[in-house]
């Protein structure tokens, strides 16, 4: 087995928990005197910091949503001023706005660390060479990697995502060891480097680290033996810090969750209830070190289930099974979060288009996913020029992409194809297979 | 001077075309030329009616989405180059063709194609100096 931090890691539960209720009690303060609107959730109810004396008190404090990011856009969410702030990063909102993330000196050192334990878990070592193909930018996966494996000491090649068949060509030329990227970004890779003619398995690449998007045992099997590797699933958010908020270890078990930095819970997202260990529900995590962005029991609106049992790796650390399903109608399209009110508010705002739209995510055998979204003509875009239809495809297009961040393939379809909602819209065809067989 | 022209927008799936072409017949509207412009996902068929807003009513009603635009029939000689000539006239004036496609009917010794072409003013005021005929929309129906 391997470890960056075994000390951590293993720590003795009784420590981890004295630990855990200390923490707890520093960072609700932190929040409640520094965030105005936590300040305002705990006024509301007539909560003080000081009623919160551990971690068994946790279920008094009222959840955190990414509405509240939205509202309080973009650094309102921020216990620290901005001359403490030395990173911002941002992911998709719902709707226009993005949810905002910061992050003093202390918590990048601190999510450092987080990415070493999780790199470490796989074997990553100073020495080796380690291929980050994940999206450098805004977008928590590059840098959260990047700076996990330069803790480590390895040797970092930044190449960030896409341009496939030069990643095959570094990946040889430079003998990358490590590979870290999106789980079909890793499958795409694979297919890339037979049509080269390359076979990866008999390059010195040992162990990949996949996340960001739902996937699946089925997929793991095809990836490690289609690259021969390990690859291991990790799991982040931005709001919580970016990857290294849990991870799995050799045991490919589940993913432990840094437990010393984050609390999690799993509760019924109808209710809000707090369910008994081993339940499946909707995950909220409590951060207990951050510092410029201190969240207090934030729905992540992913559905999983806590492992109660130790694993055999070791370490103390409670493992959360992969990603099962979502509570909400975000989409996950080569790693990048998509939600329909984005697509939806963008049409809108075209004045040629009706808000009859349909959004459909495909995956093909070993190419990256596609989202297309198809759009109702009205008498307003049809002309007797198939170029103006073109153009317009393009407009719409290009409107997306800039919203979402990501390619978007507009397709032009007849009126009443799409079918109108009596009550709920069905807006979202995914024929991807992601949440099964896993 | 220009007659009226549906542009009916088509999904590329089976039973479309008979969709409109059934619709058309149902309101007794007759065609009188066509064509399709088509991409991998859909297609523009071009219709030259009898009655452009009979028809267009009778398609709205079926469901389609259809513009008018006005295009121009113009005559040409049914022999060797009379195409080319009138061609001719509009590229030494630099005007563009969007597209054109044939009339089914004659008009005496002559063909009749229908122009989508930009700048159609001017375009209009060059052929008939020249002498080419532009039929309009009741010289056409009442062909």
């Amino acid at each position: 087995m391997y470890f960056w931090n075994r000390e951590a890691e293993c720590m003795r539960l009784e420590e981890l928990r004295a630990l855990r209720d200390w923490l707890l009690v520093k960072t609700v303060r932190h929040a409640y005197e520094n965030v105005p609107c936590y300040k305002r959730k705990f006024d509301e109810i007539g909560l003080r910091p000081e009623h919160i004396r551990g971690v068994a008190d946790l279920s008094k404090i009222p959840f955190t949503t990414k509405d509240d990011f939205r509202e309080n856009y973009p650094f309102g969410m921020f216990a620290v001023p901005m001359d403490q702030v030395v990173r911002v990063h941002a992911s998709s909102g719902t709707t226009g706005k993005s949810t905002v993330v910061g992050y003093t000196r202390n918590d990048i050192a601190v999510w450092a660390e987080l990415m070493a334990r999780t790199l470490g878990a796989g074997g990553t070592t100073k020495g080796d060479v380690v291929q980050n193909a994940y999206g450098y930018g805004l977008f928590t996966g590059g840098l959260g990697a990047h700076y996990g494996a330069e803790k480590i000491g390895a040797s970092v090649i930044p190449i960030s995502g896409g341009n496939t068949k030069r990643q095959i060509q570094v990946m040889q030329d430079f003998g990358s060891t490590v590979l870290c990227c999106t789980p079909s970004y890793a499958v795409l890779l694979g297919e890339t480097a037979r049509e080269m003619g390359v076979d990866v398995r008999n390059l010195p690449l040992r162990v990949a680290f996949l996340g960001a998007e739902p996937w699946t045992e089925s997929m793991r099997r095809q990836i490690e033996e289609s690259l021969g590797i390990d690859a291991l699933d990790i799991y982040g958010l931005s709001e919580v810090i970016g990857p290294g908020v849990s991870y799995e270890c050799m045991e490919k078990a589940g993913m432990h969750i840094n437990e010393d930095h984050f609390i999690a819970e799993i509760i019924d997202p109808e209710t809000g209830e707090v369910l008994p260990p081993g339940s499946k529900g909707e995950l909220v995590f409590t951060t207990l070190t951050k510092e410029a962005l201190p969240l207090l029991r934030y729905r992540t609106r992913d559905l999983t289930y806590l492992e109660p049992e130790p694993c055999k790796c070791g370490r103390t650390f409670v493992r959360m099974h992969r990603v099962m399903g979502r509570t909400d109608d975000m989409l996950i399209v080569r790693g990048v979060n998509v939600f329909p009110s984005q697509i939806e508010s963008v049409l809108m705002e075209i004045e040629e288009t009706e808000p009859h739209y349909l959004i459909v995510v495909d995956r093909e055998k070993g190419a990256l996913d596609t989202l297309e979204v198809w759009v109702e003509v009205s008498p307003r875009i049809v002309s007797d020029e198939v170029r103006s239809l073109e153009k317009m495809e393009q407009k719409i297009a290009s409107e997306l992409q800039s919203t979402l961040g990501i390619s978007v393939k507009v397709k032009l379809v007849e009126p009443k194809t799409i079918a109108r909602s009596e009550g709920k819209a069905k807006r979202v065809v995914d024929r991807r297979d992601l949440y099964n067989g896993s | 001077m220009g007659v009226k022209q549906l542009s009916v927008f088509l999904e590329n799936k089976s039973g479309r075309l008979a969709d409109v072409t059934r619709a058309l017949a149902q309101a007794n509207i007759n065609i009188r030329a066509l064509s399709i412009a088509d991409t991998i996902d859909y297609g523009l068929l071009r219709l030259i009616v009898n009655d452009p807003e009979r028809a267009r009513a009778a398609l709205a009603e079926a469901g389609f989405t259809v513009a008018l635009t006005e295009v121009l029939a113009i005559e040409v000689p049914d022999k060797p180059g009379g195409l080319a000539n009138i061609i001719d006239i509009l590229a030494k004036e630099a005007i563009n063709i969007e597209y054109m496609y044939a009339f089914v009917g004659r008009s005496g010794e002559h063909a009749i194609v229908i122009f989508r072409i930009e700048r159609a003013d001017e375009a209009v005021q060059i052929l008939r100096e020249k002498g080419v005929r532009i039929l309009t929309g009741e010289e056409l129906q009442s062909l």
